[in-house]
């Protein structure tokens, strides 16, 4: 045993530093399943209590949808729970094919490549498809699984302004001379809620010879006429060279991710990526689910729509009652309070109403905008929304912000 | 000769700032401020190397060495 008493304090040290910080991560465990109202114990200890969930990314409400559910036990009785085995030893079923050609097909793009989750995606996929003489030039937003990806492969790197289109242009410019170029993006924004101008980008990448990759994690499913994600609401499918996107959100919740786009760039990830080769694929039980949510959105928009109704109906409902909102139109609607102690206060007086949000603040956002992160699922009812607005406006007069601008706000709480 | 501290300043403004963080001077903390990620430090380091015609070794261009344009300065006139 080498677990000394001075090994020990390094990490009792560092795991103080997180507290002081105020960072310090506690779960809340749900003892219910993942739904539109959820029973959630906190703090740790208390009796559970009933409450609207407005903070899951179950943005089609499909987590636990009869349907998928009753697809995942026949997944379970037919192609039992485990393959015991990486892919390209014995572990692809025939339903792992069939999800990748059924998930081609749903994002219009060449082919796919399943991985245990899109953040293993994101860490293999540049690695498997770059070298030294290529360049990576990636929006400074975007995810942290596509951070590391990019800090585990020998790409050279640069950044570009959220969602700037002429700094994005000079970088293009000022790389020209390099092998490959690729522009990294996500479709969505997970924090603010708004969308990539991928049409720009898809212009930009012809002009200047660039691949585009972009992360639909928080927009396949749902963004867009019928839900294929943002390049379908940018009007640029079949021009996305790299999609990434999980399985973990909107399309089903469970878990799961891939790679889908140009047929040589999957093939290249079979052959290399690391995630892939080296970790087992998705569980069958939860392939045959993601393969009935595939189904269940091509069928009908139903979901989707449902969803865009119950966006315009909060986004409206709060921008009237005089919060300040992130501008967009997805169902991530971040309500700005900039202070983060004013966040975490807020956040715990809607609980108490029986309304589960969750604040954010630095470092996960940047310094004096924290926020009230709200997601909106087609799972909602309207008299769950109902509930929840006049909970955020009975919290927001106590702590006086309704009509308030940011500056005020922040002459208030601070920032 | 131009002053090394307003090339900086200028290059960082330009490529890290919009209107809501541009009061930014020589003491400004950048990283830790949160002004510039560590990630997207790298161009600043292209900036500078290509400019001053200079090699940083990586293991020196650490987030603390990058954290003000004083200190900057400093790291550059070390390698010139
Ligand atoms: C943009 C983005 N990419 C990737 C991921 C990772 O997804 P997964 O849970 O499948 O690893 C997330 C999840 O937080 C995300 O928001």
């Amino acid at each position: 045993m080498a677990y000394s008493d001075k090994i020990k304090e390094i990490y009792q040290n560092q795991l103080s530093g997180i507290h002081e910080a105020g960072l310090f991560k506690q779960e809340r465990f749900i003892h219910s399943t993942q739904d539109a109202e959820i029973e959630v114990e906190f703090p740790a200890g208390s009796s559970p209590k009933k409450v609207i969930n407005v903070c899951a990314n179950n943005y089609l409400g499909l987590s636990s949808h009869p349907e998928v559910i009753k697809a995942a036990h026949e997944g379970l009785d037919t192609r039992g729970y485990g393959m015991s085995s990486v892919r390209f030893i014995c572990g692809t079923q025939d339903i792992h094919r069939e999800l990748e050609t059924k998930v081609t097909e749903f994002l219009g793009t060449e082919d796919t490549i399943l991985f245990p989750s899109c953040m293993d995606a994101n860490a293999g996929v540049f690695e498997a498809i770059l070298t030294s003489e290529d360049i990576m030039i990636s929006d400074r937003l975007v995810h942290a699984s596509i951070i590391d990806g990019m800090r585990l492969c020998a790409a050279q790197h640069d950044t570009f302004k959220h969602s700037d289109m002429a700094h994005l242009e000079k970088k293009l410019q000022l790389h020209a001379n390099k092998r490959l170029k690729v522009v990294i993006n996500d479709g969505v924004y997970s924090m603010d809620g708004d969308t990539a101008k991928l049409d720009e980008m898809a212009a930009l990448c012809e002009k200047y010879d660039a691949l585009l990759f972009v992360d639909e994690s928080h927009s396949s499913g749902f963004i867009g006429k019928t839900g294929r994600g943002t390049h379908e609401k940018c009007g640029v499918m079949g021009k996305i060279d790299i999609i990434t996107t999980t399985f973990g959100k909107a399309l089903g919740g469970a878990s799961g991710g891939c790679v889908s786009g140009r047929k040589e760039i999957v093939e290249m990830c079979r052959q290399k990526a690391r995630p892939y080769l080296f970790s087992n694929t998705i569980a069958p039980v939860v392939v045959s689910g993601v393969l009935r949510v595939l189904d269940i959105l091509s069928q009908s928009t139903e979901y989707r729509d449902k969803l865009e109704k119950n966006t315009k109906f909060w986004r409206k409902g709060l921008s009237e009652a005089g919060f300040v909102l992130k501008d967009g139109d997805t169902p991530i609607v971040p309500v700005m309070l900039f202070n983060a102690k004013l966040a975490q206060d807020f956040s715990k007086d809607l609980f108490d109403l029986g309304i589960y949000a969750i604040g954010f603040f630095f470092p996960v956002v940047p310094q004096g905008a924290a926020r009230i992160r709200t997601q909106i699922s087609a799972g909602h009812e309207m008299h769950h929304l109902e509930k929840a607005l006049d909970a955020f406006i009975q919290v927001g007069k106590k702590y006086d912000i309704l009509g308030k601008t940011k500056q005020e706000i922040i002459e208030m709480y601070g920032n | 000769m131009e002053d090394m501290k307003e090339v900086i300043l200028e290059y960082v403004i330009e490529e890290y700032c919009d209107e809501e963080n541009d009061d930014v001077t020589f003491d400004t903390p950048l990283i830790s401020g949160g002004i510039v990620d560590s990630f997207s430090m790298v161009s600043l380091k292209r900036f500078l190397e290509n400019k001053y015609k200079i090699s940083i070794p990586d293991a020196d261009a650490s987030p603390e060495a990058f954290d003000t344009v004083k200190k900057i300065e400093v790291l550059v006139k070390r390698f010139q």
